[in-house]
């Protein structure tokens, strides 16, 4: 009975239910956008890192997981990687961030075939000059970009030369020297990648390579890409957590005010329930039922709407923002949103239940 | 030995605050009703009714004095205690109606019954009582789609659901028509004859008065 009730009340202002459900749900949005925009990022960054088909990862000393240091490593490096033993190929490259989440990445392109078994063009084929740039699909179809089309980017012409499958390395890709040249980083490099004889021996070599370049962060593949989650990565985890701050108070905000209107409007009402014997917990179960009720439908709405902004993210910037389903944050989505809006009906909540019922009857 | 009153008022009184000043709504009053009565209580407007009515009804505490419903002293009793009254001891019929604009008539008289912890299922004696109260035909229809007067027989359907000791009635013909004035207060008399229903009756209509078996006055916060 006390359902119908509050069904019955959450009906009779469809208006007001509705916003509160929405902004509910924009509070849910919120949260599972950023969370499956890090995923998607996290995970598309380590399946393209997967696709270079290296055993292992030499970085700079210093640098963090996610870090576009520019080329702090010598050249010379690859080299010395490339004597030891079980080594099958080492080759570098250099990345430089662009604008937004975009890097270009200079690369030797003969070692980087061998090593991952080549780039698969949709359209052109790779660079022939040093004007020339492939990228992949995502990045040519966002940026609308054709084999021939040219463009400037880090103050220097480019060609289009070809377009290839996405999974591979990185999303823009030019030749090394002419990218080191022009970050003014000659015959440095951003990164190594090697890959071993044999899978029998990469831990053999793993430590073999501590021991020879010690300070050099040197992750196995595997290891390199179970580190690349949301908690290994400080700053996303934080900004995760301030994200989740601001939905809490969103959501104890615009709940705090339709239940205090809604106590308001209802106190003749409520002033009945008590002359006929409601106690002051049935009054509060009344206003936490109706609160918890817009919460559940809020998330579900907020769930639905992770799907339009995936979308949207797809066809407007397919190369920049990858937007995972995040299925086990759903739960912790909700109990957020539920938490924020129970907060906010304390106080509206309080007060019903603390009406005088000769005044409430005598409200108009 | 005789039967204790139903209702037993004793050197009642109450004062309230309203701004600056102290005003003495009731000033030792007393009053005395047995179980069965249909007592009406007539007087100008501001002589003490409502606030007798408010008291008699645990809506809110006397200053001082002895009031007793069914045996049942209030003075001292807590907030809960007042509430459990309400909802076990005193039935209310409003001069406004007050029923809940969202819920159907049947809804607002199963509410009381879910309040009051009763199976939220109607009798065959409740259901007949519907049909004396004319309203048994009506008890899908939200409160705006009813008259005055069914909206009134609602209320009094709703006021009775729990079976409660006392049924207080505050102006419950204020806001009817002559024709639905009678047939509520013939809708009171009736419950009374029939089912035994002590009712006090709160009007300032003398012919309201009238359908009553007893008629008290009141003036300056004292019955007279």
């Amino acid at each position: 009975m006390i359902n119908k009730l509050v069904l019955a009340n959450l009906g009779h202002r469809p208006v007001r239910t509705i916003l509160s459900v929405l902004a509910i749900a924009v509070e849910v949005t919120m949260i599972l956008t950023l969370v499956g925009v890090s995923y998607g990022t996290l995970d598309g960054t380590a399946r393209r890192a997967r696709g270079v088909g290296a055993d292992i990862m030499i970085r700079p000393p210093g640098s963090s997981i996610l870090g576009l240091s520019t080329a702090p490593m010598t050249e010379a490096l690859v080299g010395l990687v490339a004597r030891q033993p079980h080594v099958a190929i080492a080759t570098g490259t250099v990345i430089q961030p662009l604008s937004g989440f975009d890097s270009i990445t200079g690369l030797d392109l003969d070692p980087f075939s061998k090593m991952s078994g080549g780039f698969h063009f949709l359209q052109g084929g790779p660079f022939q000059t040093d004007q020339d740039m492939i990228a992949d699909e995502y990045y040519a179809r966002e940026k609308q970009l054709h084999v021939g089309d040219k463009l400037q980017m880090i103050a220097h012409g480019w060609r289009v030369a070809g377009v290839f499958e996405s999974g591979k390395l990185a999303r823009i890709c030019v030749r090394l020297p002419v990218l080191q040249e022009l970050t003014g980083n000659p015959h440095h490099l951003s990164q190594i990648y090697v890959k071993a004889d044999s899978p029998d021996h990469i831990q053999e070599l793993l430590s073999g390579l501590r021991q020879k370049l010690p300070g050099y962060p040197i992750y196995t593949m595997e290891e390199f890409t179970s580190l690349l989650s949301i908690n290994s990565v400080g700053l996303l985890r934080n900004f995760i957590g301030v994200v989740i701050g601001v939905a809490v108070i969103v959501g104890f905000i615009v709940v705090f005010m339709a239940m205090y209107t809604a106590v308001l409007e209802r106190t003749r009402e409520i002033g009945i329930l008590k002359a006929v014997g409601a106690s002051s917990s049935f009054i509060l179960s009344l206003l936490f039922r109706e609160t918890l009720l817009l919460s559940i439908l809020g998330t579900v709405t907020g769930i639905l709407l992770t799907y339009v902004t995936q979308w949207l993210m797809q066809h407007a910037a397919p190369a920049s923002l990858t937007q995972e389903t995040v299925y086990s944050w759903w739960p912790i989505a909700g109990d957020i949103a539920i938490a924020g809006a129970l907060l906010g009906a304390i106080v509206p909540g309080i007060k019903a239940a603390r009406q005088e019922a000769t005044e409430a009857l005598s409200y108009e | 030995m005789s039967e204790a009153p139903m209702i037993e008022v004793r050197d009642l009184n109450k004062t309230y605050r309203a701004g600056d000043i102290d005003v003495h709504a009731l000033q030792g009053a007393n009053l005395e009703i047995a179980k069965g009565e249909f007592v009406s209580i007539a007087g100008a407007s501001g002589s003490g009714k409502s606030t007798l009515f408010n008291i008699l009804g645990a809506l809110t505490p006397p200053t001082s004095g002895t009031v007793k419903i069914d045996g049942k002293d209030l003075a001292g009793l807590s907030n809960s205690e007042r509430t459990l009254l309400r909802r076990n001891t005193v039935g209310f019929v409003f001069q406004k109606y007050n029923l809940l604009p969202t819920l159907s008539a049947e809804d607002n008289i199963r509410i009381v019954q879910y309040i009051g912890h009763r199976a939220t299922a109607f009798d065959p004696e409740f259901r007949e009582v519907l049909n004396i109260l004319g309203i048994a035909d009506r008890m899908q229809h939200k409160p705006r789609a009813l008259s005055g007067g069914q909206q009134q027989r609602v209320a009094i359907a709703r006021a009775i659901v729990n079976g409660p000791a006392i049924l207080l009635a505050d102006e419950p013909t204020g806001n009817l028509d002559s024709q639905n004035s009678t047939a509520v207060l013939n809708l009171l008399s009736d419950l009374n004859r029939r089912l035994g229903q002590t009712i006090l009756m709160i009007t300032h209509d003398q012919e309201a008065a009238s359908y009553a078996s007893r008629a008290i006055h009141m003036r300056d916060g004292r019955i007279v």
